[in-house]
């Protein structure tokens, strides 16, 4: 794997390495010293230009944990600030000798730039509302263990799916590994063509929740709002949130999912949030050993995981 | 001391009144004689063997970005690209910094432009700043020779602004008012084609509904005022279709289309690359099809490029942050001969008056798109339609390098330009 840009990029064959690799990563992370020299005198930078908690720690506990030294590059008080171009940027960091660029950026397409730029390997974290690679991987990990495969599973990936590249790359993965997706959205949150999309559509969530095996609630953006995408928080929340009542209309054996940071009482109620569907912090901590597997494939000697 | 008398020899002429082999003699910039088997003793002669004679083609959309943006472009370099594409005229667009909306900024732009090698004309906004708001000094801008008058990059959202200067412009003679159409409101946010790829790329989109709710509407004031309105890059099947049913009813309306639109589609942007975005946006293989169409059947009187450079520093940026625009002087004549006309959607003739006679005649170039024939100013465009070429961004002549077509392997390429009997570019090389 020479770049993580797209889960376009990824095979099922791929999907199963990186899974069984995560596997080995996710028990060196419970071990007492939670780490491993695989890519030690290796150097990965996070190149942030947007806010991000989760992803970016995540990226850099995954990258320390692999022994790599790691770096940030966050978009306050960098050259970005000073009218730096992105090119200038990536190149300048590349020829201070990095072997890795894990970047996200509010433009779609980014990294798919910064790697025609580069030749360092670069990992998508994030690619304005295009896709969020990493984190469909996660969520498909989450999901393989709790429901072994994902064949012929009925998921529904409900809210902002026109903004969301979360909802991208989940799309993707889930046909990747024959799962059956739902896209459950009030018509202008979703994208004006799902031409060549494998879902099918439904803008009643009452009606599809009976039906499913799992719900990925995407986060709504307060901004949205404000674009006229939806008349209100509250209407949306009491069209499309999972409130506690709602939740019940779910088979007992269904999980909910949200790739965070959640708005409570918004697209998820805390009861649910916090319920024992939820595989809210579980996705928290696989991610880290997800991309473990990433960093690992793109940067790794190939040889097998130092136990 | 007289300049040497020039003879175009071996060539075939094709203008509006037809196509005829014959030599050109020029003297003093005029065509003197056309016949075949011109005596050139004493004369220079530029072979056009193999070659067709034509007028030289006239854009009616460039972006010169002089003043304000010389590092993108400036009216000379703009200019030499233009004669290396065969032009012997441009309407200069008024979206400079500042803007082209007072006589004093007019003034400057044709001032540096008398020199170039290629004639330069100002289009003039129509509104003070391009604000849409207050109407800028038309008939002071009339005056100074200009024509065209646009807010172009900016559509002029209300109607009400609309309307008085499409009336206002009814005492010009000449003047046609040139719509942007594309509704801010509408295509706000956007950076590509609204449809299957913006949902793929995650890019948002711009709606063809932008563009062809603002030509309904521009359709309906030059109803209303009986103006003559000319709308800019043309980009959608739906709005061919109603400039197609408004010239039915003989509505006073014109309209141009760009090679870039002829050519390509919005999967080009699935690379990203920042060299394809453009406003209006490249739009679906249907809307290519319908702009053929338009063009095959006289809907869309005129090519125009929109040459709009920019410079690297500016375009090579994420596609959401890069600026809109594309190069078209040097590609446009290459791409329409091998795209469109080899491949039998438009003749030869039908190409050429989309990219000279017509738009010659839109923009009040009475000088420029004649018939080449004795006593005409010999604005002339020597092409020759089996030289195999590939584009090369770097080895163009715009201070600019973005170009959609790089790497695009071409047949059809000008040999020679002349402006006034002055050849401005000679075996493909630019004179000055």
């Amino acid at each position: 794997m020479r770049h993580l840009l797209s889960v376009d990029d990824l095979t099922r064959a791929d999907v199963d390495g990186l899974m069984e690799l995560t596997d080995s990563f996710l028990e060196v992370s419970r071990r007492e010293i939670a780490k491993v020299p695989a890519l030690r005198g290796k150097t990965v930078v996070s190149l942030f230009y947007e806010d991000s908690t989760r992803t970016r720690i995540s990226f850099e506990t995954a990258a320390k944990r692999l022994s790599a030294d790691t770096m940030t590059f966050g978009v306050k008080g960098s050259s970005h600030a000073k009218g730096e171009s992105l090119r200038d940027t990536v190149q300048t960091i590349e020829a201070m000798g990095i072997d890795a660029l894990v970047v996200r950026h509010q433009a779609a397409g980014a990294p798919h730039r910064v790697a025609d730029w580069v030749d360092a390997a670069v990992c998508n974290a994030g690619d304005g509302r295009h896709e969020h690679p990493t984190q469909a991987l996660l969520d498909m990990y989450t999901l393989r263990q709790h429901l072994g495969s994902l064949e012929g599973a009925r998921v529904a990936i409900v809210g902002d799916v026109l903004n969301s590249r979360v909802a991208r790359s989940d799309v993707k993965a889930l046909d990747l590994l024959g799962a059956a997706v739902t896209l459950v959205a009030p018509p202008t949150l979703l994208p004006s063509s799902l031409a060549g999309w494998p879902v099918v559509v439904h803008h009643d969530l009452d009606d599809v929740l009976p039906e499913l095996d799992v719900v990925i609630l995407l986060r709504i953006q307060r901004e949205r709002q404000d674009e006229g995408l939806f008349p209100s928080l509250r209407e949306y929340a009491l069209r499309y949130g999972l409130t506690a009542e709602r939740a019940e209309r779910l088979p007992e054996h269904a999980l909910v999912m949200h790739p965070g940071p959640m708005n409570r009482g918004v697209e998820i109620d805390p009861d649910v949030a916090d319920g024992p569907r939820s595989t809210i912090t579980e996705q928290v901590a696989n991610g880290v050993a997800v991309r473990m597997a990433v960093l690992f494939s793109l940067l790794g000697s190939g040889a097998p995981v130092a136990a | 001391m007289h300049p040497p008398a020039l003879v175009v020899r071996g060539g075939e002429i094709v203008d509006a009144t037809g196509a005829r082999r014959a030599d050109v003699r020029v003297v003093d910039g005029e065509v003197v004689e056309v016949a075949a088997g011109l005596d050139a003793a004493g004369a220079r002669v530029l072979d056009a063997g193999g070659c067709v004679v034509v007028p030289g083609l006239v854009d009616l959309h460039t972006h010169l970005r002089e003043p304000g943006d010389e590092l993108a472009e400036t009216i000379e370099s703009g200019a030499r690209a233009a004669a290396l594409g065969g032009y012997t005229a441009v309407v200069a667009m008024p979206n400079t910094e500042p803007a082209l909306d007072d006589a004093t900024v007019v003034g400057s732009v044709l001032a540096r432009g008398a020199h170039a090698p290629c004639d330069v004309v100002a289009a003039a906004a129509i509104t003070k700043g391009r604000r849409g708001e207050e109407l800028a000094p038309m008939g002071e801008l009339h005056d100074l020779g200009v024509r065209v008058f646009t807010d172009d990059g900016f559509c002029v959202a209300d109607a009400g602004v609309m309307r008085r200067a499409m009336e206002y412009s009814r005492a010009l003679p000449g003047a046609v008012v040139a719509q942007h159409a594309e509704d801010a409101a509408l295509a706000r946010g956007g950076h590509m084609h609204e449809g299957e790829w913006s949902s793929r790329l995650g890019i948002p989109g711009r709606p063809e509904a932008a563009e062809s709710v603002v030509i309904a509407r521009d359709l309906e004031l030059a109803k209303l005022t009986g103006a003559r309105l000319h709308v800019l890059h043309l980009s959608s099947a739906e709005g061919v279709r109603l400039v197609r049913e408004a010239k039915e009813v003989g509505v006073r309306v014109t309209a141009e289309v760009t090679p870039h639109h002829l050519v390509l589609t919005d999967a080009a942007c699935a690379s990203y690359d920042p060299a394809f975005k453009v406003h209006p946006p490249l739009r679906t293989s249907s809307d290519v099809e319908a702009l053929r169409a338009g063009l095959a059947d006289g809907t869309i009187d005129a090519i125009a490029t929109d040459h709009a450079p920019h410079s690297p520093e500016t375009k090579d940026r994420p596609f959401e942050e890069a600026p809109p625009g594309m190069l078209g002087l040097e590609t446009a004549l290459g791409l329409v001969l091998t795209e469109l006309v080899e491949p039998g959607h438009l003749t030869l003739a039908d190409a050429l008056a989309a990219l000279s006679w017509r738009p010659a005649a839109i923009a009040g170039l009475d000088d420029h798109g004649g018939p080449v024939g004795v006593g005409a100013l010999a604005h002339l465009c020597v092409i020759d339609p089996s030289a195999a070429w590939e584009v090369d961004a770097s080895a163009l002549a715009s201070r600019s390098r973005n170009t959609p077509f790089h790497g695009r392997k071409l047949t059809g390429r000008v040999r020679h330009t002349l402006l006034a009997g002055e050849p401005v570019v000679v075996d493909g090389e630019a004179q000055r």
